[in-house]
């Protein structure tokens, strides 16, 4: 019975491990520490860890990296957690590669707090450890952050749709993302700030968790649009999401009366804007976090020197109706500096 | 087990009024549910102005039409006592192979052609697997959900493909009945293989050994059932229901989202669990399954216009899922 055990244990083992290498696109032959040593052959070896590895946006980020690593000569080993907010996958993904000797560790954390005790083991290695696209909870768990201000990004989204409104008091849905999500309420809070109405307020008609699911976005608007069609405004967390709002709205005919913005960038997101779907989006950089992240841990390899604080990669509007007092770029820009 | 007396309305019921309850919800298991969507729908009429709405009945259907397609073919892998974890992935991949193959310049037709013939022989792997292997359903459609979902999104680059063929999107393209009422391809579509499928469950031998074989396969192997075959046949004709989900799924959005309907298997076992088919097997129906799918639309659709919060609207479809199954067991343990 008991060797029956071992052998399912064993075999568990093996799958697991199996698993875990599967997900990483360069296998490397030492698993010695030599995180303390100095990088054997002397190219630096920089880890990659990213929410998932099926998402255009955590796709675009690992092919800057990598692009950036061979730049710089390093060398680049990413790995993923299997799905948002898989926090073991991400804590099995850091300690293979403090295993693996790797000066550095970019991640992307899923759950902001799931992970500080790898982290910490990372750190006290002598790893240098960057957040990217998502803070930590609390920010210091890591080095630095390089990540878009999802409160400016949404206040921003706010802002522009305020400027295209004029006058009218704003009456908005807002299509949120998941409950309790750290991105997902700031990007929600910022776009409050920005429409400038508080939250609570009447002028809020209807809100409704949408995963980011475009069907899911579709009957939740298709229900609130049920109850009253006296909208002049959405808010929509992804592109995805503004996908659903727009077929429920165009449904109804109601295209011309309403202003809807988004947030992301992503290539589908800026041809929907183009093809006039809805008014604008605000456009994030995983390319510029994926570079600066590289550039550090390569100067930290040179000179260790450790970045720190929290680096804007920047947010921007695109759209093809420009409104007074905002930065624009068009969507030709937008296709050009698209993710996905 | 036989007794054909409904309860009398009684003050107090007795022992025999509670197993006549018992034997009537065994014996029609659609009651119950219908009885449930009757009185949200009572409710949400009372509570607001704009739920009882021949728009909102029209909206509620189009509403439902994807999860109780994709529930239909769960009904039917449920009733041999199996369950399919992997029916929204094959459907997904369905609606990629079609919006992608059409976005590349193959015909529409073809594309179409291609996306049942895919979802048909994933249907058929999964027979194989079940019957030739004699894996657990649970087993084989897991490690296929994940199969799947990933060839999903490796087929799809990650990313979503719109669509503009008109053919891909027919069965969303209606028109007006009544002024308020749009009507779709798609409604008399879903209608039609509901009328099909329940057509074959309960009037042909097919049908029949469907039902035995989830009730007891061994006694339905004894009285010379070809189980393999009926368990095969059942996975094969699912997927080409699945097929026929994605096809509905670009009538809703036009756009293939490799991302979308995560939750879609597990939705579609809620419409079957609130329809009354036991997840035992060999009891239950289509029908059923159709009202189930009705109830959460009519759920989701009431509380949002009254103003609650998604996440209460989520505790409560899950609290009726619980009570479904609870009932179910009841009535079971009382009729026998």
């Amino acid at each position: 019975m008991s060797s029956t055990l071992r052998t399912v244990c064993a075999s568990a083992a093996i799958v697991t491990i199996a698993a875990t290498a599967c997900t990483s696109t360069k296998s490397t032959d030492s698993s010695g520490s030599g995180a303390t040593g100095s990088a054997a052959g002397g190219t630096v070896k920089v880890g990659l860890v990213t929410k998932t590895d099926t998402n255009p946006y955590f796709v675009k980020l690992r092919d800057s990296a990598k692009a950036e690593a061979q730049k710089q000569n390093a060398e680049l080993i990413a790995l993923a957690g299997k799905f948002d907010g898989d926090n073991e996958g991400q804590v099995a993904a850091i300690e293979n590669l403090v295993q693996q000797g790797v000066k550095g560790i970019l991640i992307t954390p899923s759950n902001s707090t799931g992970i500080l005790g790898a982290l910490k083991k990372a750190k006290d290695a002598g790893i240098v450890v960057i957040a990217l696209d998502t803070e930590t909870d609390p920010k210091d768990a890591v080095d630095a952050t390089y990540a878009t201000n999802n409160v400016t990004a949404g206040e921003l989204q706010g802002k522009y749709v305020k400027a295209t409104l004029g006058v009218t008091a704003p009456k908005i849905i807002m299509m949120d993302g998941t409950a309790g999500g750290t991105v997902d309420e700031m990007r929600h809070r910022g776009f409050l700030q920005g429409i400038g109405v508080a939250e609570g307020s009447p002028q809020i008609v209807g809100k409704a968790n949408t995963n980011g699911d475009q069907n899911k976005a579709q009957a939740a608007m298709e229900n609130l649009l049920q109850r009253s069609t006296d909208v002049n405004a959405v808010y929509t967390i992804n592109e995805p999401a503004a996908r659903g709002a727009y077929a429920a709205i165009s449904a109804k005919n109601l295209q011309s009366k309403i202003t809807m913005a988004s947030i992301d960038g992503g290539c589908q997101g800026v041809q929907d804007v183009k093809d006039g779907k809805y008014l604008a989006t605000v456009m994030q950089f995983p390319k510029k976090m994926a570079e600066q992240g590289v550039d550090a841990v390569v100067k930290f390899a040179k000179d260790g020197s450790k970045p720190s604080g929290f680096q804007d990669t920047g947010a921007q509007v695109i759209s093809d109706k420009p409104v007074a007092g905002l930065d624009i770029k068009d969507t030709a820009w937008g296709l050009q500096n698209c993710w996905g | 087990m036989s007794s054909t007396t409904t309860a009398p309305p009684a003050a107090a019921p007795s022992k025999e009024d509670r197993r006549g309850l018992a034997d009537l919800w065994l014996r029609s298991p659609t009651l119950g549910p219908l009885i449930a969507l009757a009185i949200a729908v009572v409710i949400f009429s009372l509570t607001s102005s704009t739920f009882m709405n021949i728009d909102n009945m029209s909206l509620v259907l189009q509403q439902t039409i994807v999860i109780a397609t994709l529930a239909l073919g769960q009904t039917l892998v449920i009733l041999t006592a199996g369950i399919d974890l992997a029916n929204a992935a094959i459907m997904v991949l369905g609606s990629l192979l079609f919006a992608k193959l059409a976005a590349q310049g193959q015909p529409p037709l073809l594309a179409l052609v291609a996306g049942f013939a895919v979802c048909t022989v994933i249907g058929a792997v999964s027979g194989a697997l079940v019957t030739r292997l004699k894996l657990p359903p649970f087993i084989v459609t897991l490690g296929l959900l994940t199969v799947v979902t990933a060839l999903g999104r490796l087929y799809s680059d990650g990313n979503s493909w719109p669509v503009t063929s008109d053919l891909l999107g027919y069965l969303g393209k209606g028109s007006y009945l009544f002024g308020q009422f749009y009507v779709t391809p798609g409604m008399f579509v879903m209608l039609a293989m509901f009328g099909i499928v329940w057509y074959a469950l309960s009037h042909t031998a097919w049908g029949k050994h469907v039902y035995a074989v989830g009730n007891d396969e061994e006694a339905a192997r004894l009285t010379g059932i070809h189980v393999r075959q009926t368990l095969f046949s059942v996975y094969v004709v699912a997927g080409l229901i699945y097929a026929v989900a994605a096809w509905q799924a670009l009538g809703r959005i036009p756009n293939a989202d490799p991302n979308a309907f995560q939750t879609g298997n597990l939705d579609s076992i809620t419409a079957v669990v609130i329809g009354g088919t036991s997840l035992f097997g060999g009891r239950g129906g289509v029908w059923g399954t159709l009202v189930g799918a009705l109830i959460v639309a009519v759920l989701r659709s009431g509380l949002t216009q009254a103003g609650i919060d998604s996440l209460y609207q989520d505790v409560a479809t899950g609290l009726l899922v619980i009570a479904a199954v609870a009932f179910d067991q009841w009535a079971r343990r009382r009729a026998l």
